[in-house]
């Protein structure tokens, strides 16, 4: 079943870590390629000819691409190994719905926390808050998103917290005294090996996010 | 061909309760509909005045606060690609919309997305803006249009066989999109440019549960060029 799995991938997507994650709570191997986004590789432009982005996952050379089909996609493959998305077709609607609303809010509205100033990054960073606060909600007192193991929205999310550093460091605010029980979360999933093993050191994704700043003539 | 499905007692429990909040001119509203049609699912459905949104539409969707909202026995489900797999997982007879295969399942999503990230929010920069901007917004969805037309080129649904999740998800493609461009007044949508899609579509037509979500013409008409002397007096 395993075959051959490729994940062509760039080592600060948030999006890539999803598939990272999801691969190594079910301890799947698999060949990470690092790809140069100035300069894609032949096999990415040809295996996501639609969108030519990261992370594109290669099974048996046939492409899967965008991260949420790829969890999904893994989860469904390798469905005896520590499942990801429930099985109650209730509580899958409500992992989607949470795991829509990050992929609407979060990256949007952390990107305007870095690359913007003044009006514009205090309104992103009061709604990127006010989302966090919504997910705390969601989370309640589960250890987990997903229960007592790591689920879709788990692995949805926590690839984002290697840019929090880079956010507050940009928007001059902390995410821990805005959202403890978010940052509470992180902590319990980054004792898991396949989440602290997927996601980049914080500092390196802020040294990452300045020289995008200097190249984008940003501030 | 006109479809059928069979209502099967064991399909739907006497103390189901299922409705659907929604805006006739959605397609995204239309979709959730056609899908319980063609499953043959009994609902209610409640019209939403987007200007007013009703205080039950709000509690059954606080976070965005937008239709469609699914309820099922009193369980609340929005965003209607989420509604689309919660009813196939639900009700699993046919038709069945989404494969038992993870590839095919992981296409399908794919191209679900796409129609929903990429065709419908160009669509929306194509109504919404003038000059260049709208130029290049028609260009773009021009493309993506292609895109999608060589997913259905050589099958009769983008399903295969049957009638499919992905054809659900296309289905603005039937009413919505013809109606839309006529009243912008512009001519993407032909089916000299796009045969394949057109083919598909009158397939489509053929499907008495289609024709039943079918968005009424004149009255959407009049719908877009309201909402777009809306925008523009906005914006002066």
């Amino acid at each position: 079943m395993a075959g051959e799995l490729v994940l062509l991938d760039f080592w600060p997507s948030p999006f890539g870590m999803r598939s990272r994650i999801a691969l190594a709570e079910k301890g799947i191997p698999y060949e990470y390629r690092e790809e140069d986004l100035r300069n894609k590789s032949d096999l990415l432009l040809q295996m996501n000819p639609v969108h030519k982005k990261i992370p594109v996952l290669i099974h048996n050379g046939k492409p899967v691409c965008e991260s949420v089909i790829q969890v999904q996609y893994i989860d469904e493959v390798w469905h005896d190994k520590a499942p990801l998305i429930p099985s109650d077709p209730y509580q899958r609607a409500v992992a989607r719905f949470w795991v829509d609303f990050i992929d609407k809010k979060i990256y949007e509205l952390g990107s305007k926390i870095w690359k913007t100033k003044g009006e514009e990054q205090a309104n992103a960073k009061k709604e990127f808050i006010e989302c966090l606060k919504l997910l705390e909600g969601e989370l309640g007192d589960k250890t987990y998103f997903g229960g007592e193991s790591l689920g879709y929205v788990d692995v949805a999310l926590v690839p984002f917290y290697s840019w929090f550093y880079a956010y507050e460091k940009c928007g001059d605010f902390s995410i821990e005294a805005e959202c403890p029980k978010m940052i509470a979360w992180v902590k319990r999933c980054m004792q898991k090996e396949s989440v602290a093993k997927s996601l980049p050191d914080q500092e390196k994704v802020y040294e990452f996010i300045l020289q995008l700043k200097k190249v984008f003539g940003i501030e | 061909m006109k479809w059928r499905t069979i209502l099967s007692s064991k399909t739907m429990g006497d103390d189901e309760e299922v409705k659907v909040f929604g805006m006739w001119a959605s397609p995204y509203s239309r979709r959730v509909e056609l899908a319980l049609k063609l499953k043959g699912i009994p609902y209610e459905y409640i019209e939403e005045d987007l200007s007013n949104k009703s205080a039950l539409l709000i509690q059954h969707n606080p976070v965005h606060q937008k239709i469609p909202v699914l309820v099922h026995n009193g369980k609340s489900i929005p965003e209607s690609l989420v509604i689309l797999e919660y009813i196939d997982e639900t009700w699993r007879n046919n038709p069945i919309l989404l494969s038992q295969d993870p590839y095919d399942r992981a296409m399908a999503r794919f191209w679900a997305k796409f129609i929903d990230e990429k065709i419908l929010s160009t669509t929306r920069k194509v109504s919404f803006t003038t000059g260049k901007e709208q130029e290049h917004a028609i260009e773009e969805v021009t493309e993506q249009l292609k895109l999608l037309e060589n997913e259905v080129k050589g099958k009769a649904y983008f399903g295969g066989e049957g009638i499919g999740y992905v054809d659900i998800v296309a289905n603005f493609l039937v009413f919505w999109f013809g109606n839309l461009q006529e009243a912008l007044g512009i001519n993407i949508f032909s089916q000299h440019k796009f045969p394949f899609i057109f083919e598909w579509i009158q397939k489509q037509l053929k499907i008495d549960m289609v024709d039943e979500c079918r968005i009424p013409k004149d009255k959407h008409l009049t719908y877009i060029q309201t909402r777009l002397a809306a925008f523009k007096s906005a914006s002066k």
